[in-house]
């Protein structure tokens, strides 16, 4: 019997590939380590944290707005004729509400940020390396892990979770308006409604997933911007990969999330 | 990593009976098939201005980064001011970096920051050292005029010229009041002018705080102006050494192809 499908050989540019692939998932792990390690050292860099956490914030706040007051709309519209056909308009606020709030908002949310801060970090950090800025820090008697890393990962993983309970918010009033709009519910109701259908066991994996998302997004931004290759298309290599492991990564850490907090559920 | 020779710490510190400061020995470094430095050695007296010659992708910036300790060579001895670069921890290793003056060949000022953000930076870790509590405004203002730029304090690097940045970034090498300063191609990338304004710059501020400077470079005519000595680095050695005049006058191919027009 002849064989149908070619068989598949293995190149050694595959060979390399994946050995590439494993490098970097140790690499970093060994940043991570790296990072928790040096959190706990002083000197702490207090002041550099907090201008992180703002400018963070500032730079994604229009972005995360107008991406999930968009999605609370759309998603809403779109559901609405089939929860009419079956009868259950008045269900809308608790299946948006628990959509939103456990999964759509937190991923939207980091999504978008994996786009705008990750890339952000990684042009920024990949730009300093390759102009020497971290050399000169070094040299200068500060720590330039403590003072570029350490502050950046620990700005987006406070500030990501801030951002999405923002998001799902804004997500929820563009539902809302909605409602308000075609089916005449007050954002009185809507809003009580919303409230009544959470429970704790939806808040609270939603936001320690939400930490995570941060995390993940300030160590790629800055793993990638670290290790920045010379010369400037270097650069855009950093900026760009980062937002693609970033995202990759979130999709990864969601997964195991929801997995987790399924068998806490079934306790 | 393997430093051999701790030997070279019985001998005595002078040669000549000056004091050294930087002590080479036997430097390697590789990168992967690429063996740039190849067993370098030099010696930088106190108060002297030491040029190291050598062409682009010689290695120049290598050596010089693993002077500071930015780069780990593969093998060799360092001694900085009678410390062993290796042997030191971080505490230690930047204490005694306070003492040295690193200007970056392309400036390397945190464009983030303002020209006064930028001198300010060295000085966070260094207030005992520089005997300042609080306002270090004075100490900025000096820096900057010390360089002729005085009116720049705030504007932002990417406000400055390419002349102005080199300006600032020696300025900031000298907030610290270093007692030796590292210079990686001062020159490259000016006018003939402005390579002149800030060869100047060097030769007043070396008198005017006794500092002693290795002075990486490949131009010839910087080289002339401002060494005492010089030392060629080919193939990953210290090729050959002496005054500027001795050097452009040998007749080895090697040494000469630095000095034809
Ligand atoms: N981090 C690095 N990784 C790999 N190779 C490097 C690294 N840094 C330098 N090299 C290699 O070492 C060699 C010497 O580089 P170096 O920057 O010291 O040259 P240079 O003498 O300073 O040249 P230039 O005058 O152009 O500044 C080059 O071939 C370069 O490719
Ligand atoms: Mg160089």
């Amino acid at each position: 019997m002849a064989y149908i499908v070619k068989p598949v050989f293995i190149t050694s540019k595959m060979v390399s590939r994946i050995k590439k692939f494993f490098i970097q998932i140790g690499e970093l792990s060994y940043f991570a380590g790296r990072f928790f390690k040096e959190t706990f050292t002083l000197p702490f860099e207090f002041k550099e944290l907090l201008r992180q956490c703002y400018h963070m914030g500032n730079r994604s706040l229009v972005l995360v707005v107008m991406t999930n007051f968009i999605i609370g709309l759309v998603l809403t519209l779109q559901s609405r004729p089939t929860m009419i056909q079956f009868g259950a308009v008045s269900m809308m606020p608790n299946m948006v509400g628990i959509s939103i709030v456990r999964e759509i908002g937190p991923v939207i949310t980091a999504l978008i940020c994996a786009g705008r801060i990750a890339s952000g970090i990684g042009a920024e950090l990949g730009s300093m390396r390759v102009t020497e800025q971290i050399d000169a820090m070094e040299v200068s008697g500060t720590n330039p892990f403590k003072y570029l890393v350490v502050t950046r990962i620990l700005a987006t993983t406070l500030m990501i979770p801030l951002l999405v309970i923002f998001g799902d918010l804004i997500a929820l009033y563009g539902s809302a308006l909605v409602e308000n709009l075609k089916g005449q519910v007050s954002f009185q109701l809507y809003f009580n409604t919303v409230f009544d259908a959470l429970s704790f066991g939806d808040l609270v994996p939603a936001t320690i997933k939400s930490f995570f998302f941060g995390f993940v997004i300030g160590l790629v931004g800055c793993y990638k911007g670290y290790y920045c290759k010379k010369g400037t298309a270097g650069v855009g290599v950093a900026a760009n990969t980062a937002v693609v492991t970033a995202s990759l990564l979130l999709f990864v850490v969601d997964f195991i999330a929801v997995f987790v907090s399924d068998i806490f559920y079934e306790l | 990593m393997p430093l051999i020779a701790s030997k070279n710490l019985m001998e005595p510190k002078n040669d000549k009976g000056r004091k050294v400061v930087i002590r080479i020995e036997d430097l390697r470094k590789s990168f992967g098939s690429n063996q740039v430095l190849n067993g370098f050695n030099m010696v930088l007296y106190k108060g002297e201005n030491l040029v190291v010659m050598g062409k682009s992708g010689s290695g120049k910036s290598v050596m010089i980064k693993c002077l500071v300790g930015l780069m780990t060579p593969d093998s060799g001895y360092i001694e900085v001011m009678g410390r062993e670069i290796g042997a030191l921890d971080r505490q230690n290793l930047d204490e005694l970096r306070s003492d040295i003056g690193f200007l970056f060949q392309g400036s390397a000022l945190y464009d983030s920051m303002t020209v006064r953000e930028n001198l300010e930076f060295p000085m966070r870790r260094h207030k005992e050292k520089l005997g300042v509590v609080q306002d270090t405004t004075p100490l900025v203002i000096e820096a900057l005029e010390n360089v002729g730029l005085g009116h720049t304090m705030d504007l932002m690097p990417s406000e400055l010229s390419g002349g102005m940045k080199r300006r600032v970034a020696l300025a900031r090498t000298l907030i610290l009041k270093p007692k030796i300063i590292l210079y990686d191609e001062p020159t490259s990338g000016l006018d003939p002018i402005t390579a002149k304004e800030i060869i100047e710059l060097m030769r007043s501020i070396q008198k005017k705080y006794n500092t002693s400077s290795l002075i990486i470079t490949h131009d010839v005519d910087c080289a002339r102006v401002i060494s005492e000595r010089m030392i060629l680095l080919v193939d990953g050695i210290n090729y050959a050494d002496g005054t500027f005049s001795e050097l452009s006058s040998s007749s080895d191919p090697k040494v000469e192809a630095f000095f034809k027009k």
